[in-house]
């Protein structure tokens, strides 16, 4: 009784075999190997970093915990740190920059895919990715010798003059300012939502166009109601994709935002984020204290990361269920 | 075959993550740089302040002794502090002296050595006024805890007869990243503010009662360019290399005095005589007529047991070199010598290194 499973298990186990030397001589199994190894490779560095940057703010857990995220107060002299005018500066201003970026990025998509000639298009994307590689020191250069004195002299007094009754307008102008940091950030995400959202719109199947025009519909009423519909998902992923960018970018941002943790409702007031701070404190950070907490600002913005991309997938989700439904 | 897919990615998790861990607890210390076959080299790192002088004496002094390789790098004082603790350098170079706590945390001791000094300037931009400003310690501890609010307060016009000041906001400008000028400015303002002490304090970092920040001093004179009525502070050497305007500031002897390289090394002397034997002394505010009260010396740090004899004597004959010969280099670049009298003293201490 017993000796008929064994034979079988033994059969099946060489069959197994055969079959694994097979897929090896094709290539399969190693193919397979190599690329896991790439993905898990990702998670392990993800994991390692989070598990460093967690134990290495051992302190500042210990002495503040969950009042680091709402402390207003970041006092190295006494050590007293709080995270709030950090994440404050880093949402607000990445929020801006997507305020300014996404419509002009996803205009200029529309029209290189759709309605530039195809040269054009052509030379204007090179223009475009040319403009994604240059190094974000450079803008924030542009940022404090152009941007800032044409903010502190133009754009600034006529906001106040025209929207002063609003809080977002108010108080005094110093050029740097959290509206420079979100104008410098648009600027810099612009070419990747451009870049991703043309390549995206530009995968919508033709006859989905062609099917809009036999309708009926002119070139524009095809362009915004059915190919922009159709490559919706796409060009999310390019907006946060460019937030992404956003909340982590540094060193241009250090150089116009004024650097002041301190909130206040007035764009035109100095703010600080939280990749500056970290930049700015780090290599003369004495005592454990003060340097841990700025891991833990790390380790702060990480999760304010992971909060907005989950947040992101919930949008994306939801909005491709109703598209779903509707069609 | 799913059985299958999970335990070989666990498996390679568990190998990666072995691997990765291994990586990681080597990091700190990373191979040095490679140096020529036969030289020996010594690893500092610290303060970015004095990098061109030493980088100048390490290369003169590589010159000298083909067969001696320094290799600093210039990663701030905080990191400088930090690796000398743990031992990963031979020496490390700080802008502000250890406190007593860090120095409980070194297996050995360590020494500080004065090698230069710097000091710290009040630049500002006023429309309308190309005069140099007279400031009191009073007045600058006034404005930048935001009472002195106008160009035009009593406390700063009454020191400036005959300048027209005008009716508008000063607007200050620091230093947003951590760094030894803020400290020798802060460390100054404690000084000669009790209200400062307690309110603001010092480090290499605070929490600024007003103003807008500027990373490093490109940054702080940038803002100060471009902004009608600030009112920031710069090292030195940056405002004597880019033409910057500077104001005189009152010392403890009550005379207006002006920045320069004799006025530096003159308040080094002013402190040498109630000079401490480790060193650490702060020289803001030091006394003498002729002394600029916003100076400051940055140290090397090196501990007072290398094990290696061939570093050791390196080592010591490096810092005698750096006294004697290495001095006559420094004004060239525009930092500040030290006094005869700190010379003499630091030459003797050199025989606490064994």
């Amino acid at each position: 009784m017993a000796i008929i499973p064994v034979t079988v298990e033994r059969a099946r186990l060489s069959r197994r075999a055969r079959r694994f030397v097979q897929q090896l001589r094709h290539g399969d199994e190693v193919a397979h190997l190599i690329t896991l190894l790439a993905a898990a490779s990702i998670i392990v560095v993800t994991v390692m970093l989070v598990y460093q940057l967690y134990v290495n703010c051992d302190l500042p857990r210990h002495k503040f915990g969950l009042e680091f995220f709402m402390g207003r107060t970041w006092d190295p002299v006494s050590g007293d740190f709080g995270a709030l005018p950090f994440i404050y500066g880093t949402l607000v201003s990445s929020a801006l920059a997507l305020l300014l970026a996404v419509p002009l990025g996803v205009g200029a998509a529309i029209f290189l895919s759709e309605l530039a000639p195809p040269r054009i298009s052509n030379y204007l994307t090179f223009v475009i990715e040319l403009l994604a590689a240059i190094p974000s020191v450079i803008y924030g250069v542009v940022g404090i010798f152009i941007l800032v004195p044409v903010l502190r002299s133009v754009v600034m007094p006529f906001l106040k003059h025209t929207l002063g009754f609003l809080p977002l307008f108010k108080g005094p102008i110093y050029g740097v300012s959290m509206l420079a940091g979100g104008v410098v950030l648009a600027v810099m995400i612009v070419p990747y939502i451009i870049s991703v959202s043309r390549e995206v719109l530009l995968a919508v199947p033709v006859e989905q166009r062609e099917a809009a025009l036999a309708l009926g519909a002119t070139k524009w009423e095809s362009t915004w109601q059915v190919v922009v519909p159709f490559a919706r998902v796409g060009i999310m992923a390019s907006v946060f994709l460019a937030l992404a960018r956003a909340l982590g970018e540094t060193m241009a941002v250090t150089m116009v935002i004024g650097n002041d943790p301190k909130i206040s409702a007035s764009l035109f007031a100095p703010a600080y984020s939280i990749a500056a701070v970290i930049a700015n404190e780090f290599t003369e950070a004495t005592g454990n204290l003060y340097l841990q907490a700025l891991i833990e600002l790390g380790l702060v913005l990480f999760l304010v990361t992971i909060l907005i991309n989950g947040l992101a997938r919930l949008v994306i989700i939801a909005t491709t269920q109703k598209g779903a439904a509707q069609g | 075959m799913k059985l299958k897919t999970s335990i070989t990615s666990i498996a390679l998790g568990v190998v990666l993550a072995a691997l990765g861990v291994c990586a990681f607890v080597e990091s700190p210390s990373a191979a040095p740089a490679p140096a020529p076959a036969s030289a020996l080299l010594i690893n500092g790192a610290g303060a970015t302040f004095p990098y061109p002088i030493y980088s100048k004496w390490f290369d003169e002094y590589h010159k000298l002794h083909p067969d001696m390789q320094f290799n600093y790098q210039s990663i701030g004082s905080g990191g400088g502090i930090r690796q000398v603790i743990a031992g990963t350098v031979d020496f490390g170079a700080t802008d502000g002296p250890m406190t007593d706590e860090q120095l409980g945390q070194a297996k050995t001791k360590i020494l500080h050595f004065p090698t230069v000094m710097g000091a710290v300037v009040p630049t500002y931009n006023i429309p309308g006024v190309n005069q140099e400003l007279n400031f009191t310690p009073e007045a600058l501890a006034g404005i930048f805890l935001g009472k002195i609010t106008k160009w035009n307060d009593p406390a700063i016009a009454n020191l400036n007869k005959g300048i027209n000041l005008p009716d508008t906001d000063i607007i200050v400008v620091h230093r947003s990243d951590g760094s030894g000028t803020t400290y020798i400015w802060v460390d100054y303002l404690s000084k000669v503010s009790e209200e400062w002490k307690s309110k603001v304090g010092k480090n290499t970092s605070v929490n600024w009662p007003v103003g807008i920040g500027g990373k490093g001093n490109e940054g702080v004179a940038g803002l100060v360019k471009q902004q009608p009525g600030a009112l920031g502070y710069v090292e030195l050497i940056y405002a004597i290399q880019n033409n910057m305007p500077y104001g005189k500031v009152r010392n403890s002897s009550g005379v207006f005095v002006k920045a320069g390289l004799a006025s530096v090394t003159a308040a080094a002397a002013g402190a040498a005589k109630s000079m401490p034997d480790d060193f650490r002394v702060s020289i803001t505010n030091a006394p003498g007529k002729t002394a600029y009260p916003i100076s400051s010396f940055t140290w090397l740090l090196v501990p007072n047991k290398i094990d290696d004899p061939t570093k050791k004597k390196a080592i010591v004959d490096f810092l005698h070199w750096m006294l004697k010969d290495g001095q006559g280099l420094v004004e060239t670049l525009n930092y500040a010598k030290l006094p005869k009298e700190v010379v003499l003293k630091e030459t003797k201490a050199i025989s606490q290194v064994n």
